[in-house]
């Protein structure tokens, strides 16, 4: 049977690029292709534009001024030279480090890779909704601690940390925050200013962007090693000739998303809103992961008891919904997902979890469509389980 | 990622259920994994005459479970514990590689229920 509709509800895996962003840095491939490392008319005029975009992220974000914004090829290289450029720079002062446990995972292995070269790295706690625990913190916290890496908002479950008083916390003694923004810069209003944060990663896809650009901001005076040596470009921070169509195109989609995000943050609410609501209601033994209300706008992860979340995947996928699955089974590790472990779930609980991922095109019949599915896939699954208990069996 | 078979019997999976009076019940896997089942047949002269299946785990699980069911179904038991893990994929047009230790196991739950079935009819040793 051919599908009809097709509803993607996995934007958090990747996003079209916003056409105003396509047509930004079209001229750059084609006559605009100087290297702004030039002198000559071309480079100057990549020069430019290469400021210009720094400007627009780092106005997207509050920094203090344009230069902190070193641009990357995405938020897994900006959070590694976070990482590893401060930890690196600083291990004279100290050598712990703290993470917390609900990281992605280019945060998570560059904080392993570094206790095998003698640095100490502690994974904190989350509540049951996936949200720091500040008194594991200001214990672990010590004279030799140089960096603490947080997430800003969790891509899978979708809980916004306190950063705010995080920032306070690590800020008592001489270490500095970074923040893992990936999912959360261009959605929500972030002033690394005002949070007091040292260094935050952005990526351009998740707000609209091409892939294979990021950024990493580096508030000004503070100093880190880089993960690639050469021309020293981006400040030394980050050689090799600058993605101008790239980081131009991410300069776009960053002045889009500053300018359009108080609308989208109130549609996504609406729809996020509506679609736990349409999910958990009819259902029972049905809950929603991460927090109820301190939560991404464009994030709904929903578990059900005794069923597993890559066979609701493929239910869903059979009538054209897309949607991605927090369970082993759809993974490459065969292990669920270390956010949900993390949170206090059975590993048979994590198993039957699934994320929906809104974006700027999904309308509210797109959910009321999901919400119309959802039944019929989940009571054919759960008839089929030998875990599903007998009243709920009709 | 599956084969149209493997679709086709996650789609519409044959045999699925529970035999309250089953002759042999067999249960394999571990939730904690992901995959867990429970196969129940029906035996008369040593035949397989009724199958059916529970399944918690993913797409190839209940596929695997399915086509089990339809594999076992009216085959002697002495038939039936011949049916490998590797038999289920190959009917199946294959599984991806990940899938072939992890939701592969309908042929072990197929086996504990034929052991189940001889030790509950006071058989000492499965004759393979």
């Amino acid at each position: 049977m051919a599908i009809t509709k097709r509803v993607n509800m996995d934007y958090a895996a990747g996003k079209p690029v916003d056409p105003r962003a396509i047509e930004a840095m079209l001229p750059f491939m084609k006559t605009s292709y100087g290297n702004p490392s030039s002198l000559h008319i071309a480079g100057q005029e990549a020069k430019l534009a290469l400021d210009e975009a720094r400007s627009k992220v780092a106005e997207l974000i509050n920094a203090e001024k344009a230069e902190s914004i070193i641009f990357t090829s995405g938020a897994t290289e900006s959070n590694n030279l976070a990482i590893k450029g401060v930890a690196n720079r600083y291990k004279d002062r100290g050598t712990k480090i703290i993470t917390s446990s609900v990281e992605h995972m280019s945060v998570v292995n560059p904080a392993k890779y570094l206790t095998t070269k003698g640095f100490e790295a502690v994974f904190l706690p989350v509540d049951k909704f996936g949200s720091l625990d500040l008194g594991s913190l200001e214990k672990e916290l010590n004279d030799k601690t140089t960096l603490v890496s947080i997430v800003y908002a969790n891509g899978e479950i979708g809980t916004i940390e306190p950063i705010e008083e995080i920032s306070k916390i690590v800020h008592t003694k001489n270490a500095f925050l970074h923040v893992d923004a990936t999912v959360a810069a261009g959605q929500v209003p972030i002033d690394v200013q005002a949070l007091g944060v040292d260094l935050l990663t952005v990526s351009s896809n998740d707000m609209y962007g091409p892939k294979g650009v990021g950024a990493l901001y580096v508030k000004d005076g503070i100093r880190i090693e880089p993960l690639f040596h050469g021309g020293g470009q981006e400040k030394g921070l980050r050689s090799g000739t600058e993605n101008i169509p790239g980081v131009v195109a991410f300069g776009k989609a960053a002045e889009i998303a500053k300018q359009e995000m108080q609308t989208n943050l109130e549609k996504l609410t609406k729809l996020r809103d509506r679609l736990i609501e349409g999910l958990l209601d009819p259902l029972p033994y049905t809950f929603l992961n991460g927090h109820p209300t301190i939560r991404l706008p464009d994030n709904i992860s929903v578990r059900y008891s005794f069923i597993e979340g890559e066979s609701m995947l493929l239910s869903l996928e059979m009538e054209g919904v897309s949607v991605s699955s927090g369970s082993a089974c759809a993974s490459k590790t065969l292990e669920p997902s270390h956010v949900l472990l993390a949170t206090g779930l059975k590993h048979e609980e994590a198993h039957g979890s699934i994320m929906f991922s809104l974006g700027r095109e999904n309308s509210l019949e797109d959910v009321e469509y999901v919400i119309g599915l959802m039944p019929s896939i989940i009571n054919r699954l759960r008839k089929m389980s030998p875990l599903t208990p007998k009243e709920l069996e009709g | 990622m599956y084969s149209d078979k493997v679709m086709e019997h996650f789609k519409n999976p044959k045999n699925t259920g529970e035999i309250s009076d089953a002759d042999g019940v067999g249960t394999v896997g571990n939730p904690v994994c992901g995959d867990l089942m429970t196969m129940y047949i029906k035996v008369k002269d040593e035949r397989i005459t009724d199958i059916k299946f529970k399944t918690f785990g993913c797409g190839a699980a209940i596929a695997t479970s399915s086509m089990t069911t339809d594999m076992a179904k009216g085959k002697t038991l002495e038939e039936a514990m011949k049916i490998t893990r590797a038999d289920v994929a190959t009917s199946l047009g294959g599984l991806p590689p990940v899938k072939m230790h992890c939701s592969n196991l309908a042929a072990d739950a197929l086996h504990a229920a034929i052991k189940d079935y001889y030790k509950k009819q006071g058989v000492p040793e499965v004759k393979k």
